[in-house]
Formats: structure tokens, C-alpha cells, sequence
């Protein structure tokens, strides 16, 4: 789960992070106003889970209240890759003597939480990694002992001279991991963080991604999810414990597994079709998972054909075919739908489909193909 | 022969009186395995009741069901609030090789339950896996038995259901397996493609390999530059997630393409340049297995 910006720099204070002061408006009007109450020049900056905010307009400079009013109301509103703003931040406008990185996540190649801090701040740290890799410099967190001080001293080394800057980023170093730690963090960055002129070190911008595993015993950090970032679909399927992503094309997918679901997309593309959607009804399915992803995969006008691909494991088929049988009796369905059982309690599944009058297909690819030519139709 | 589990296994089945825990213990004993006993806090002293008379002693603790049992392997059904604890308690209980079903397992919790099992030198499968199955000899985990055979062919994969339709396919042209692995669709997993790569290659009775990936991370590309230095068996490869969009987490926690990393294209490339067979479709995975062996 993403969180917003201004979430983001919530979590930091609450762990002792600099972070100039903000404040959220979701008019014109109130961004004039907290621009005012702010008094100097502010940023105005739109508050989507996106990268490349700045690149596409949604980031900008106002020398007084009547510019934030201006920037906002232009801001909100705006389509960032396809995302709505409805929200931005108001900030007060640093004087900025220097940019670094600073951002930690969970490496699959350590295992670890691993940092990754450059002096080129401001710029997108991939990039950096693509043709500088020098200029980074990198830590993985054994896990048993958290980070030790002198390591945050070590990364600060790499990106000042100053002692002062030193000290004081070797602090939000160490606090950016206590931060990520109690977030139930995958992810969070600070690009940049930034030395003014008076000596002070600041993060002025912050990012963190959550580990949606963490959410159920982290309550405080599962409240900031934002629905309205999300296509209405992707909410209903989240809220019925299935895992769902919305796509563009014409053949509703219903798949157990991930790696099953992708692969049926996959064979969707290779039959000349394209799939509407990745859905994944999940191990140990019960009918009324089924029914919701039905009337998921249904509330999108562009499915032409429904498709079910299920392989028994934890998964029982005849649980499947109970929920096909029931969600068809429960909501109108206009368009075909063509299922492939096959695993566990499979011909208990086909006696049920059979009783209720449906057809089963025990191949993928000839289930793949049917629901392509009956989309294509 | 087969890898890391065969007729000497010794199974603990952690959270062995839950809804899928009790299920899947009365499949794995009527497959056939040793299943020596259970584990569930609070349950110890009562016995479980399988098919066919076969019975399992319960136990509060992994301590008590190792000393008791002489049990060598584990496998957990528990849920994700306690999963990564019950890999810690099985690594410090004596087994060898613990095998973590559980999906939703916190990533942090298990970067931490992953360091202590490598200190104890246990070998964890997983978490957010199917587990593996030795057809004949002993099955771990969830996958369907009936879809197995014995055979010369090695599976490996990152995914549940992709296993199963792969293994199907193979079983239907009888090509049977010697051991079929589902390493798990986590960031972090106990035991990766290299392990089991590794694990095939040293294996007499393995002559070919299926090797199964999907988006995000590198573990096919590292995967399959170890198949160049090191395997002098064939290798056929197939990549879930063509049709994946970046930056969404499709399903598993570890399937997802960040900036322009981990997709299937790129590891489609990795695996064609270094000597590995790629199947376009998982319908075609039989035909290069055949062609491979032949």
C-alpha cells in the first residue's frame, strides 16, 4: 500500500525526522489561506501516489498567497498518470544549499532491510544506480541487531564533508529506519534530503510504500489508506480478500493462484484476445469470494467474456463450482462465461456445474481460446 | 532418488488442528507420508485422528514433538501473525528442513526468521509456498497428489497453480518427476531457483529440469547464468506475467515489476541466452521437456 507524501512526513516526525511544516488543502481557498498563515514563498504540491510529479506540472513555486491560490487551483483536479489530484501540500519554501538520497527497502539479494543513500540528490535513484553506481552507496540491516549507530554514521559519511551535516544526517538516518520499521514499511525514501544555508539538514520530500502483510496488526498506519487513488473496483475486490488489478482489455479473468492468473492473461494475449483484469480468488475459497469477483469482473462494461481457470490445491473445486452456481443465481450476468476445473474435488465440481446446467473444460488452452473467440465476437 | 525430501521424512505438521492444516495432514498421510506428529500450543496430548486408522501425536511445542518423534522436517499452516515464529521455533527444535505455506507473512518478520534459520543451518522453503512432493515417496505441503507421477523430470517454481498445470501436462505425457518444488511468490524466500537448480544437478535419478519464474526480482537471471556455469542437465524455462502492467503487485507479494526491473521479457532473454529452452505458452513446456530428453 502507498501512502501519500504528507503521510509519509507524518510518520517521520513521529520519529523525530526534520521536516518543514505543512498543511493539506483540498480548495484554492484554503491553500491561499495556509499560504498566508505561512507568510514567505511555499511549494504547492499535489498529493498522488505517483512518481514524476514534478515532471508533469504537479509540483510548483508560489512567492505569495495569491500564487498558491493560483498553482492550487490548477493543481487540483489534474490528471497525474491517471490518477485524480484531490489533495495538496502546502509547505513553506526552503532555501536549499545542497540535495542528497536517502531511501531503504526490503532487498530480496540481502534479505534485508538495505540502504541507499547518494550525494545526487533530486534525482530518480534508479537512474543514478543505471549510470553512476558509484555515486551510491549501500547497507543491508542484519536484521538481528537493527542499524547500528556507527553505520549510520558511515552512510552520513558518504554524503557530506561537514561534521555538523554529518551528525545531524546520521540521525535521520537512524530514525528513518526506526520509521520504517514501525510503519511496516517495504519501502520509504527521502529525495531530496536537503542542507540549507544556515547549516540545517532537512527532508523535505518523503515517500513509503507499506507492506500490506503488516496492516493487520498496524491499525494507525492501515487507517491512511487513500480509496479515492484507487479505480472503485480494486477497493470492492480488497475488501472481499481478492487480489485484483484492473486492465483494459475484453475477457474477465478468474484464476486461483497469481502465477496461474498471470499465465492465463498471458495465453488471453497469445490467442489474439486481452485480458480485462489480473484477479486471484485466493487459496481455501468459499463461495462468496467467488460471487464478489463475478461481480467485480461484471461491473466493468468492457468484459465480453467471462474465463475461469481453477487448479485444485488448497483451493477445492467443488467449493468454485458451488460459487459459480450461486453468484449466477444471485446477480444477472449478460455475458458468456466458460470455466476450466480441474484438482482437488474435481469431479464433485463437474457433477455441480453439470447439475446446473453449465459446461466444464478440463484444457486451459482450449478454455483460453473459447473465451477469446466469444470476446472477439 | 529426489530432493530434500523423501521416504526418511519425518513430518511435524505446525498448526496441525486448523481448518488447512487438518485437511492437508489427512492428504499428506494418505499420500503417504510419515507424518510423526503435530504441533498445536495448547493441544498437546490429544491425538490426531487421519484416514485409514493412521493417527499423529499432538504437542504443545516443536521442542517436545522432535524429542518425542525423532521428527526431521516441519511444515506450517499457522497463521501469518504466527507464522515467522513458528519458522523460528522450528529452527531451533532440531529439524532440518521447515516448509512455510503460510501467505501474508509479514516481509521484516521474515527477513529476520530467514537470518536465524541460515545461523541455524535449516534449510526453510518459502513462506507463500505450495511446498514440494516426491511422487512415491513423500509429499509437504498442498500440491495434489494425483496429478504427480514418478519419473526423471525435476519442477521448480515460484508459483502454486502454475506447478500444478506444468506437472499435469508432463504426468498426462508421462513424464513422471522426481521431485516437483514451489520455492514460493515472497520477496524473501528460504530456498531459491539456484538452491534447487543445485539440488537437481547433484540428483542421479533427475535427468531434465522445468524451471517456472514470473515477474519482479532477478532470481531467474541469476538462475539462469548458473544454468550456463554450472548444469549439464537441459533446462526448459517458461516466465508468468507477459501482460503485467509495472509497478502493480500482481497476486504474490514478489511479483511485481519495479521501474524497469523484473520483467518477463528481460528474463525470458536471460534464460534463452544462456542455453535454457523457453516455453511460450505452459502447453508447450511437454514438447521442449521431450525434445530436450530425447
Amino acid at each position: 500500500m502507498d501512502i501519500h507524501e504528507y503521510q509519509a512526513k507524518e510518520r517521520f516526525i513521529a520519529a523525530g525526522i526534520p521536516v518543514p511544516p505543512g498543511r493539506i488543502a483540498t480548495t484554492a481557498d484554503e491553500a491561499e489561506a495556509i499560504a498566508r498563515d505561512f507568510g514567505g514563498p511555499v511549494m504547492v504540491k499535489a498529493q498522488v501516489h505517483s512518481g514524476g510529479r514534478g515532471k508533469a506540472g504537479g509540483v510548483k513555486y508560489a512567492a505569495d498567497a495569491a500564487a498558491a491560490r493560483e498553482h492550487a487551483s490548477r493543481i487540483l483536479g489534474m490528471d497525474i498518470k491517471g490518477l485524480t489530484v484531490e489533495k495538496v501540500l502546502v509547505t513553506p519554501a526552503e532555501d536549499i544549499a545542497s540535495e542528497a538520497y536517502v531511501g531503504v527497502l526490503v532487498d530480496r539479494k540481502t534479505q534485508a532491510a538495505t540502504f541507499m543513500v547518494s550525494a545526487e540528490g533530486g534525482m530518480d535513484i534508479e537512474e543514478v544506480a543505471a549510470t553512476n553506481p558509484d555515486a551510491i552507496r549501500r547497507l543491508a540491516v542484519d536484521p538481528r541487531y537493527g542499524l547500528l549507530p556507527h553505520q549510520a554514521y558511515w552512510l552520513a559519511n558518504f554524503l557530506y564533508e561537514e561534521p555538523a551535516h554529518i551528525r545531524q544526517a546520521a540521525s535521520v538516518i537512524a530514525r528513518l529506519y526506526d520509521s520504517f520499521v514501525d510503519s511496516g514499511a517495504s519501502m520509504t525514501e527521502i529525495n531530496p534530503l536537503i542542507t540549507t544555508p544556515d547549516g540545517a539538514v532537512k527532508a523535505i520530500d518523503a515517500k513509503m510504500s507499506i507492506d500490506d502483510n503488516e496492516l493487520f496488526r498496524r491499525p494507525d498506519v492501515a487507517a491512511m489508506r487513500d480509496n479515492s487513488a484507487e479505480p472503485a473496483s480494486e477497493t470492492k475486490a480488497r475488501e472481499a480478500s481478492l487480489s485484483y488489478v484492473k486492465l483494459d482489455g475484453s475477457v474477465g479473468c478468474c484464476v486461483n493462484g497469481a502465477g496461474l492468473a498471470m499465465a492465463t492473461m498471458d495465453l488471453v494475449k497469445y490467442y489474439g484476445g486481452e485480458p480485462a483484469n489480473f484477479l486471484d480468488i485466493g487459496g481455501s475459497s468459499n463461495p462468496d469470494k467467488v460471487v464478489a469477483a463475478l461481480e467485480i469482473i461484471t461491473s466493468d462494461p468492457n468484459v465480453k467474456s467471462i474465463l475461469f481457470n481453477i487448479f485444485g490445491g488448497i483451493t477445492r473445486c467443488d467449493d468454485v463450482a458451488n460459487g459459480i452456481v450461486e453468484a449466477t443465481k444471485r446477480i444477472q450476468i449478460d455475458v458468456p462465461i466458460v470455466i476450466r476445473l480441474t484438482g482437488t474435488n474435481e469431479e464433485l465440481a463437474l457433477e455441480i456445474l453439470e447439475k446446473a446446467g453449465f459446461s466444464a473444460y478440463t484444457s486451459m488452452d482450449a478454455v483460453v481460446e473459447k473465451a477469446v473467440q466469444l470476446a472477439n465476437a | 532418488m529426489s530432493i530434500f525430501i523423501d521416504s526418511d521424512t519425518r513430518l511435524v505438521v505446525q498448526g496441525i488442528t486448523g481448518r488447512d492444516g487438518s485437511f492437508h495432514t489427512r492428504q499428506m498421510m494418505e499420500y503417504g507420508t510419515q507424518v510423526v506428529a503435530g504441533v498445536t500450543p495448547g493441544k498437546g496430548g490429544q491425538t490426531f485422528e487421519g484416514p485409514g486408522g493412521r493417527t499423529a501425536p499432538i504437542f504443545n511445542s516443536m521442542d517436545e514433538a522432535v524429542a518425542e518423534t525423532g521428527a526431521n522436517t516441519s511444515v506450517i499452516y499457522v497463521p501469518p501473525a504466527f507464522a515467522a515464529d513458528a519458522v523460528l521455533e522450528a529452527a531451533d527444535s532440531g529439524v532440518t528442513f521447515v516448509v512455510a505455506i503460510t501467505e501474508g507473512v509479514p516481509v521484516l518478520d521474515m527477513a529476520r526468521a530467514h537470518a536465524f534459520a541460515r545461523d541455524k543451518g535449516v534449510r526453510v522453503l518459502g513462506p507463500n509456498c505450495p511446498g514440494l512432493i516426491s511422487p512415491g515417496k513423500s509429499k509437504v505441503g498442498i500440491l495434489p497428489a494425483q496429478i504427480v507421477t514418478e519419473g526423471p523430470i525435476g519442477v521448480v517454481s515460484r508459483s502454486g497453480t502454475l506447478t500444478y498445470e506444468a506437472v499435469f501436462q508432463l504426468t498426462n505425457v508421462g513424464l513422471g518427476q522426481t521431485t516437483c518444488v514451489g520455492i514460493g511468490g515472497d520477496p524473501l524466500i528460504g530456498t531459491n531457483f539456484i538452491d534447487c537448480l543445485k539440488a537437481f544437478q547433484a540428483d542421479p535419478d533427475t535427468t531434465a529440469v522445468v524451471m517456472i519464474g514470473e515477474i519482479g526480482g532477478t532470481d531467474e537471471q541469476e538462475a539462469a547464468a548458473f544454468v550456463k556455469e554450472h548444469m549439464t542437465k537441459p533446462v526448459v524455462g517458461f516466465i508468468a506475467g507477459q501482460t503485467a502492467p509495472p509497478g502493480r503487485r500482481m497476486g504474490h507479494a514478489g511479483a511485481i515489476i519495479s521501474g524497469s526491473a523484473g520483467t518477463a521479457e528481460e528474463k525470458m532473454k536471460a534464460f534463452a541466452d544462456n542455453g535454457i529452452a523457453v516455453a511460450k505458452r505452459p502447453a508447450d513446456i511437454v514438447g521442449l521437456i521431450q525434445d530436450a530428453i530425447a
